[in-house]
């Protein structure tokens, strides 16, 4: 009994000492350079060799290609979990649903690999220059769609477009549950007013799950958020001032893999810790907004079932 | 429409399957066919290679209550649900036989089965009211079908809800979410819903058995008021209830093949006094299981 | 009441039936509705072309480089074709099955705890713990295995990599554990516990054999995870292309050590693992290391399957035990 109760809270020690090992380990860091660390400034310096650090580079890299990503992956996993859980046929389905689950047990320096050599080529490459072409010239969007891609396809917009891929597993799997726990009497409510299948599907289910699909979203963007070694290996790793999608970048999480082995300096290794302490606060927000809102549907359908 | 003559004297060993009468009588007299909204022909039913219903032929007249009633699966349900092609959602389903809506067969390749849910709407066993506000759950029908205009909506939401003996109850809290309001007042919410889309008649699955003695009270007096204007179908498990609420009653009963027939159709004071079934008379009297 | 209630409006004329009329909006809902339910269909298999991409392609362009060396040698040196990527297996044997043995144990302890005191304070905060864990980014718990016990020890070890794994494991394990633990028939537990059995025991000898074909999905599943992981080993088990096992046993003996000083002088070196080197190899400007690093693809591509179709097998098998 004991033992049982110790190894529990050995989880939760561990879970106390990833956050406070964080904070110990990037005291220097915050103590140098205080809140600029976050000032959202792409003129921010990160420059290992002078000393001076400033985290906004990483975090932009961060948020814009999770944010590629997600825009890509919602839509098409909403698609698919509507796929399998409201129209495939009964034999299809579990085929089906593991298909789209074994994408997530790719290791992701297979993506990587994968991306370097027949994904940026092959894919990244054109859709960058077809949109410097297009999107490129339009004014407000020229912030995200200016510069020209590089011939290796290592940029922002190939990191977002692979974590597209690699999230719609996690995405598709949640929602798809979301929709199986909607009780068939909304489905048959609707249709017997008429509607079709996908007037009920837009009107009735996505409403009646949005909560639920909300928190697969998040859910995906924390794992876009966290993920490494893909991104690492196609987002070019270098800091260009700019904000563009089609030009190289950094993320927090690639700048760590990149730089901590080799840090010059006990004030850079700590910059990189306070990078890390940024990404897991992140990813430790995400998570609990999802836990909160799959949650919530959750309980809300074992609260109908009961009445 | 055929069948309607065509087994008037045939008394074989179909006996069983068929209505005593499929003519239609009120006080005696046959109705005439306009005043018919279903006609049922020799319908049959499959669940994959179960066979539910077998060799069903009924008259269901309009603007008037008809109850279905019967032991617990014998088809009653399913039955109901032929009437406005629910069944379809179930997988490796198959029909036989006819369903006539106004004459129309509603089963013909060419019938939209959305302009069939449009004209037969239904009311479940439980209160499902949308997750949304009263107004919306009740306006959800009118717009699908291209009601977009405020003062439109307006006018259906209000004529509905008072046609189901709700507007009183909710006229000033019609933001309020649909699922907030009692069991009761969810149910009515339900039928204002069907009754938004206009249609002719209404079909309801146990439409109280989810609901107190009081709120069942409501319904009921409910459906005396829109039998004038709709043509409402009722399954019920609840004896009295059919007597109380319809003037006319079909009785189910399961077959030596596990089937669902129909045992006797007829004018509900007739079928629960003078029933001319065996079976019927067993049932309504209680010595039946 | 309600005949009150069937006011004015009762005869008024119908608006619905209005736009009813006109087919032409019947045929455009008709036509919206096959557009995008073909539109589900469709994102669905695009969804896919990823996946038999990447499989196909791995495959075809690994498989020339897998042969007889390539599992049994030792790397020759960037640019060189020859040899093998040894190192990296054995390294992945070590640190997969090391990390399991850190992570097993604990996490079915508290699995058990969790379904058997979900109200706790513990309880809660254990569920909470573990769910946190699992959204914990992969690089960031590898700096937490360098904090932990790279720095205090001075060099990069197989101890370390495998500790920064466990941590990655655990949630999985707790996870499943607690979902399978929690299908067990109550009364057999009850049952036992009735006939004076204490709780350890009750969990060990009637609820464990119960669920352990599901728990051993999470293993499996948990091993499949950390086989395939970079990241919590750049900071902690590094890389060592001269990795050996058979070498560090014999040198062991030679020098008169014991088994467990050899097992722990093992431990202690940094070691590679396959993922590590697949990483490491696509940096290099070699065609040869590009090669062989398909091929580490492919044989992880392989190792992954293998261990998912295993752990479907032991879900279909629990599935079967509690049907029956």
């Amino acid at each position: 009994m004991t033992l049982i109760a110790g190894a529990s809270l050995l989880v939760v020690a561990l879970m106390l000492a990833i956050g406070g090992l964080l904070i110990q380990d990037s005291t220097g860091a915050r103590q140098v350079f205080g809140w600029s660390f976050l000032l959202p400034n792409l003129g921010s310096t990160w420059n290992p060799v002078t000393g001076q650090f400033q985290g906004w580079s990483f975090i932009y890299g961060t948020l814009v290609t999770s944010l590629v990503a997600i825009l890509i992956a919602l839509p098409m996993s909403l698609g698919i979990a509507i796929f399998l859980a409201e129209l495939s046929p009964g034999w299809l389905r579990a085929p089906l649903g593991t298909l789209i689950e074994l994408l997530a047990a790719i290791p992701s320096v297979v993506y990587g690999l994968w991306g370097i050599f027949v994904f940026l080529p092959a894919v990244v490459v054109r859709a960058g220059a077809f949109l410097s072409e297009t999107l490129g010239k339009i004014p407000l969007l020229q912030v995200v769609f200016m510069g020209q891609i590089p011939s290796s396809g290592a940029s922002r917009l190939a990191a977002g477009l692979i974590l597209a891929i690699m999230i719609i597993p996690t995405i598709t799997a949640v929602s798809r549950d979301v929709f199986r726990a909607i009780p068939m009497a909304q489905r048959e409510a609707s249709l017997a007013l008429g509607a079709t299948q996908w007037e009920t599907i837009t009107r009735v289910l996505i409403p009646y799950g949005l909560s639920g699909i909300l928190g697969a979203a998040i859910l995906g963007l924390g794992r876009a958020v966290g993920e490494t070694m893909a991104v690492t290996m196609v987002i070019g790793n270098s800091l260009q001032g700019s904000y563009s999608l089609l030009l190289p970048g950094y993320t927090m999480s690639s700048v760590i893999a990149n730089e901590f082995a080799e840090a010059v300096s006990t004030l850079h290794s700590e910059a990189l810790i306070e990078v890390a302490l940024i990404l897991f606060g992140f990813t430790l927000i995400l998570n609990g907004i999802a836990r909160l809102l799959v949650w919530k549907i959750g309980s809300r359908t074992v609260e109908e079932a009961r009445a | 429409m055929q069948t309607i003559s065509s087994t008037a004297g045939e008394v074989t060993s179909r006996e069983l399957r068929q209505p005593q009468s499929p003519l239609v009588t009120i006080k005696g007299e046959p109705l005439p066919l306009t005043s018919s909204k279903f006609v049922l022909s020799d319908l049959a039913f499959y669940y994959g290679k179960v066979q539910a219903l077998a060799g069903i032929s009924i008259t269901i007249p309009a603007n008037h209550i008809t109850a279905i009633i019967g032991p617990s699966g014998c088809g009653k349900s399913t039955l109901l649900r032929t009437l406005n092609r629910m069944n379809d959602l179930i997988p490796k389903t198959r029909i036989e036989g006819q369903v006539f809506l106004d004459g129309d067969d509603i089963y013909s390749p060419n019938v939209d089965v959305v302009d069939v849910r449009r004209r037969v709407g239904m009311v479940f066993q439980r209160p499902n009211p949308f997750p949304m506000s009263i107004y919306d759950n009740v306006s959800y029908g009118p717009r699908l079908y291209g009601v977009t205009k405020r003062a439109d909506l307006d006018q259906i939401v209000e004529f509905s809800l008072q046609q189901a003996a709700l507007w009183d109850e909710v006229k000033d809290k019609l933001t309020q979410s649909g699922m907030a309001l009692s069991g009761g007042q969810q149910q009515r919410l339900c039928i204002a819903r069907a009754l938004a889309v206009e249609p002719d008649a209404i079909l309801m699955d146990e439409p109280a058995s989810a609901l107190d003695p009081i709120a069942t009270l409501k319904i009921e007096e409910l459906m005396q008021t829109l039998k004038s204007s709709y043509t409402i179908v009722i399954v019920t498990h609840n004896m009295q209830q059919a007597a109380r609420v319809s003037e006319f009653t079909a009785f189910m009963m399961i077959d030596q093949n596990r089937a669902g027939t129909l045992v006797e159709f007829g004018e509900t004071a007739q079928i629960f006094t003078r029933p001319k079934n065996r079976q019927t008379e067993d049932y309504v009297t209680g010595r039946f299981g | 009441m309600i005949t009150q209630a069937r006011s004015t409006l009762l005869f008024t004329t119908p608006i619905v039936k209005g736009f009813i009329q006109a087919k032409k909006g019947r045929q455009r809902r008709r036509a919206i509705n096959f557009f995008w339910l073909g539109i589900t269909g469709v994102v669905t298999v695009l969804a896919l072309v990823p996946l038999f991409w990447i499989i196909g392609y791995v495959a075809v362009k690994g498989a020339p480089a897998i042969n007889l060396a390539f599992f049994t040698e030792l790397p020759q040196g960037m640019g060189s074709a020859s040899g093998g990527v040894l190192n990296a297996i054995e390294g992945t044997v070590l640190l997969t099955v090391l990390s399991g043995l850190f992570a097993i144990p604990p996490g079915l302890l508290a699995a058990f705890y969790a379904v058997y005191h979900p109200n706790t304070w513990l309880g809660i905060a254990l569920r909470f713990g573990a769910d946190v864990l699992s959204g914990v980014p992969s690089i960031v718990i590898g700096l937490f295995g360098y904090a932990l016990v790279v720095k205090p020890a001075g060099h990069f070890s197989a101890l370390a990599g495998s500790i920064a794994l466990a941590v990655l494991m655990l949630p999985i394990i707790i996870r499943t554990a607690e979902e399978m633990i929690k299908l067990v028939p109550k009364n057999l537990r009850a049952g036992a516990l009735a006939l004076g059995s204490p709780e350890w025991r009750a969990a060990l000898q009637v609820t464990l054999p119960a669920a352990i074909s599901g728990i051993m999905t999470g293993f499996l599943l948990g091993l499949a995870r950390v086989s395939g992981e970079t990241a919590p080993l750049l900071f902690t088990s590094l890389g060592n292309d001269r990795f050996e096992i058979g070498r560090l046993v014999q040198a062991g003996f030679r020098s008169g050590q014991s088994f467990p000083e050899i097992l722990y002088n093992i431990i202690q070196q940094p070691v590679d693992s396959l993922p590590l080197t697949l990483y490491k190899y696509t940096q290099q400007p070699f065609p040869a290391q590009i090669q062989q690093a398909w091929g580490v693809a492919l044989v992880l591509i392989v190792l992954i399957l293998m261990f998912n179709i295993a752990a479907r097998y032991w879900v279909s098998r629990q599935a079967a035990k509690n049907r029956g």
